[in-house]
């Protein structure tokens, strides 16, 4: 078994407000970044699959394929985006971190063919970034 | 679902490697350079990985602010611009990164409760990094 990690970036803007909070229980818990005009992030996606090594080809994926999938399903819909008002996994859910790898994992999930999909880490920033592997 | 989040932060810190029950010489070979009496100094970089379930009303797995106080009260007051070899942490074991990230885990086990603790990993160096998990085997 060998995992490979591909990264890629995006920029997007978002805010964090909970219409079932008051003003002042967003602003306590969220901070600035309850700022409804929005803030933006410059991303950093790293995807990591598994599976063993083809013994034709030496690939655990073909990097190429890989690469179109993550352009086609995350970054086309992610970059240059703003994640509440246009992304629709966030039109009910805020656009944390926690919930940008979850709903990238999502969006991924089932699209590989060969490796299986490992774990999804989103970098909000170089000093704060989230895992998730799947698991419930 | 269960997510880790991870957080970066930085601290600097002096040390001496040093143990009372072995030989100068026996100091010299298994420390070296590090063995200097005086000490010398890191620029340390930790992380910290804390796990959960995802809040539903704030997506969070804990508040980041919670976390940020914690280590600020906990760690870095505590060891940033330190010698470590004077701090009680250390009066009966050798300063080693080894010994500091447990150290540090303890430490976060005990004060930060809004998550669990999956690990630390500390970086001495560029060039080195070491990483407890409270025992548990760490996940790729």
């Amino acid at each position: 078994m060998v995992y490979l990690t591909r990264k890629c970036e995006f920029s997007a803007s978002h805010y964090y407000h909970n219409p079932e909070f008051s003003a002042e229980e967003n602003q306590r818990i969220f901070g600035k970044c309850s700022n409804l005009n929005g803030h933006g992030h410059n991303y950093t996606l790293e995807v990591t699959v598994k599976g063993d090594v083809d013994p034709t080809t030496g690939f655990v994926v073909d990097l190429k394929e890989l690469k179109e999938i993550l352009n086609r399903e995350v970054l086309e819909a992610l970059d240059h985006r703003h994640l509440n008002k246009e992304v629709p996994e966030f039109s009910q859910q805020i656009p944390t971190t926690e919930n940008l790898a979850i709903a990238i994992w999502n969006r991924l999930r089932g699209k590989l063919h060969v490796a299986k999909l490992h774990r999804v880490r989103v970098y909000e920033l170089p000093d704060l970034f989230v895992d998730f592997y799947g698991e419930t | 679902m269960k997510v880790y989040l991870t957080r970066r932060y930085l601290f600097s810190a002096s040390h001496r490697l040093h143990c009372d029950g072995l030989s100068e010489a026996e100091n010299e070979a298994t420390y070296g350079k590090c063995n200097n009496p005086y000490g010398h100094g890191h620029n340390y970089a930790l992380e910290v990985t804390v796990s959960g379930p995802v809040n539903p009303q704030t997506g969070m797995v804990c508040n980041l602010v919670d976390l940020d106080d914690a280590v600020q009260a906990e760690v870095l007051e505590r060891f940033d611009h330190e010698n470590l070899n004077t701090r009680e942490e250390f009066a009966a074991i050798v300063p080693t990164t080894e010994n500091l990230s447990e150290v540090i885990f303890n430490i976060l086990k005990q004060s930060f409760t809004a998550a669990h603790l999956e690990k630390v990993r500390l970086e001495e160096t560029m060039m080195n990094s070491f990483e407890y998990a409270g025992g548990a085997e760490l996940r790729i």
